[in-house]
């Protein structure tokens, strides 16, 4: 079909639908505005809770703005009375931090070792990597925690990390985005006598920056998150990490809410810092699994 | 001569971190769980009796299992006919050409899925409460509806969960389904738009089916997480799942038979059971979906 074959009110048809794609846009903006509210009531709502009295928050009738802002959650969540909140939360932060630089430094070794070495049982190793993607964590809960429980881990923060750094979706992701290191630099640096661990990590992981830093948010993201195996091999109370706290808090003091929205609002505050910095590869390479399906 | 056995060595050096580390904490337990399931512990310092495939045949009339495959079937129904329509739908909107602050709503919605799951359950404490909740007051009061004893009532818990992920999980997926509909070239569906196509049309036989590896692999993970749902429910309405366990979730028995009644053989069997289910119905999703069709 030419182009002039294209009648005036198809053409007219068409620049209607590109204009407005799927929807007037009054009703678009108008259930955008109602999404937004939707998403946002709730945060704004631990927000302002968290510098209300207990009595206000459970008052009738309800307000988004404190009617009698204070700090007193913050004072006492803070003070360390109840619990060691302070305490949890750079619990968190050492486990996740932890965590975070062991999985990239494992993701980034077995990702340049597929991206860039040709050796015996390569096909085979990789398809074995990429089977363990599909097998569920909770086979594993049981017989994991009674190693830990053998091995003296139980209460210690290395049965969350160690475990934690195996990633096969790090690795998995690091080899994808190293394959694009052109060999020929390595071969270069061989040939001027440099080591195979230098050039690792003198070459590899430099140029790597991008995938390194899109794989530790999303690490750090899930560390920091995490509640179930916490739960399961954390047990004394200044070794919880904050959601084990907030959980704690959430069972014993129902009234206190003012006090457990404030632990939920600092908890979220880390986030909200590397959300910020890194969201340009958060958004962009959240979505790559999904479209090469 | 040591050059060339240090280069043939060192690719094995760089992959065994996975390789070691995976043996010793995944695939050594894993073996370890399939034995356990054919024995009864009870009790971490207790010496296992065999008892075949008792564990297995057990789970079969589990009043407790059952309820949580129940449950977890409820809400990756409530997953699938809810929540991803309602990401696509927000998707569609958020393509739209010439959209203002396209970024900054990307943003926004995707925020709930990076909040811890137990910060959410949190906030939605609140949003559920009976007499000073947001949903009650601001919702249902409005359209002249009775408070819902949305954590209380046993009918009333499950839509309250797949609400809470409503709010947890509609922005991620939307975020999914705009990647693959920008994916799609405008020039197919323009060239239908001139052939006299409704919008609709170009929807259901252009986009929908050029869309598919994105609605595959959001459904496959639509129902792993209901699988895997452990902090939001256990939080919300407590480990047990609230009244009659109402909100008892299929990791959640789990932790509770493994780590609460500490019945080590039987859980190994409830997860082995698990891996069973979530594998069948991946497969047959991805067969219903087309998978393994050959275009």
């Amino acid at each position: 079909m030419t182009t002039a074959a294209v009648t005036a009110a198809q053409a007219k048809h068409l620049s209607r639908a590109r204009r407005q794609g799927w929807l007037e846009p009054g009703l678009l903006y108008l259930f955008l505005a109602v999404a937004v509210i939707l998403t946002g009531a709730p945060f704004v709502y631990m927000i302002t809770g968290s510098f209300k009295p207990n009595a206000e928050i459970f008052s009738y009738p309800l307000h988004f703005i404190p009617q009698m802002p204070t700090m007193v959650n913050y004072r006492r969540l803070l003070g360390g009375h109840e619990i060691p909140y302070v305490h949890q939360f750079g619990n968190s932060a050492l486990v996740a931090v932890t965590q975070t630089l062991l999985t990239l430094l494992f993701s980034a070794m077995v990702g340049w070792g597929f991206a860039k070495f040709e050796f015996r049982g390569k096909q085979v190793l990789l398809l074995i990597l990429l089977a363990t993607l599909t097998i569920p964590f909770q086979i594993t809960l049981v017989p994991l925690f009674l190693l830990m429980l053998r091995i003296g881990w139980l209460d210690n923060y290395l049965a969350i990390i160690i475990p934690g750094a195996i990633s096969a979706f790090g690795a998995f992701f690091m080899r994808q985005n190293m394959l694009a290191i052109p060999s020929e630099l390595i071969d270069a640096a061989r040939i001027d006598g440099a080591s195979e661990w230098g050039i690792f990590w003198r070459i590899g992981l430099p140029l790597a920056k991008g995938a390194l830093s899109v794989l530790a948010v999303l690490v750090f993201l899930g560390s920091w998150n995490d509640y179930l195996w916490p739960l399961i091999v954390l047990r004394s109370p200044d070794k919880f990490t904050y959601p084990l706290g907030l959980a704690t808090l959430n069972g014993l003091y129902k009234i206190e809410y003012g006090m457990i929205l404030a632990g939920a609002f600092i908890a979220t505050l880390p986030i909200i810092v590397v959300f910020v910095v890194g969201r340009k590869h958060l958004l962009n390479n959240l979505t790559v699994g999904a479209i090469k399906g | 001569m040591k050059y060339n056995w240090r280069r043939r060595l060192a690719p094995y050096l760089f992959i065994s971190p996975f390789f070691v580390g995976y043996a010793i904490f995944f695939a050594y337990p894993m073996v370890w769980a399939l034995y356990l399931s054919f024995f009864k512990k009870s009790g971490v310092g207790s010496i296992p009796r065999f008892i075949g495939v008792k564990n297995y045949l057990n789970l079969l009339s589990d009043e407790l299992f059952l309820k949580a495959l129940g449950n977890t079937t409820y809400y990756a129904a409530g997953s699938i006919f809810l929540i991803v329509p309602a990401a696509l739908g927000l998707a569609l909107i958020l393509v739209a050409p010439r959209l203002r602050w396209r970024e900054l709503f990307r943003l926004l919605f995707f925020s709930p899925n990076i909040t811890a799951g137990v910060v959410v359950a949190i906030i939605f404490r609140l949003v559920f409460e009976e007499d000073y909740g947001l949903i009650n007051n601001y919702l249902l009061a409005p359209l002249g509806i009775d408070h819902v004893r949305w954590l209380r009532e046993p009918l009333a818990i499950m839509p309250a969960i797949i609400l809470m992920g409503l709010w947890h999980y509609t922005g991620v997926n939307a975020l999914y389904f705009m990647a693959g509909l920008q994916n799609i070239p405008s020039e197919v569906k323009e060239a239908a738009t001139i052939d006299g196509a409704t919008r609709w049309q170009v929807f259901r036989y252009i986009t929908l089916p050029l869309l598919r590896p994105v609605l595959i692999f959001v459904l496959t993970f639509a129902i792993i997480g209901s699988y895997n749902l452990f902090g939001e429910p256990s939080v919300l309405v407590g480990p047990e799942g609230g009244p009659r366990n109402a909100g008892l979730f299929m990791t959640m028995y789990l932790y509770l038979t493994g780590f609460r009644f500490l019945e080590l053989g039987y859980a190994s069997a409830l997860g082995y059971a698990l891996a069973l289910i979530i594998f069948v119905l991946a497969l047959l999703q991805m067969r219903i979906l087309g998978v393994f069709r050959e275009d």
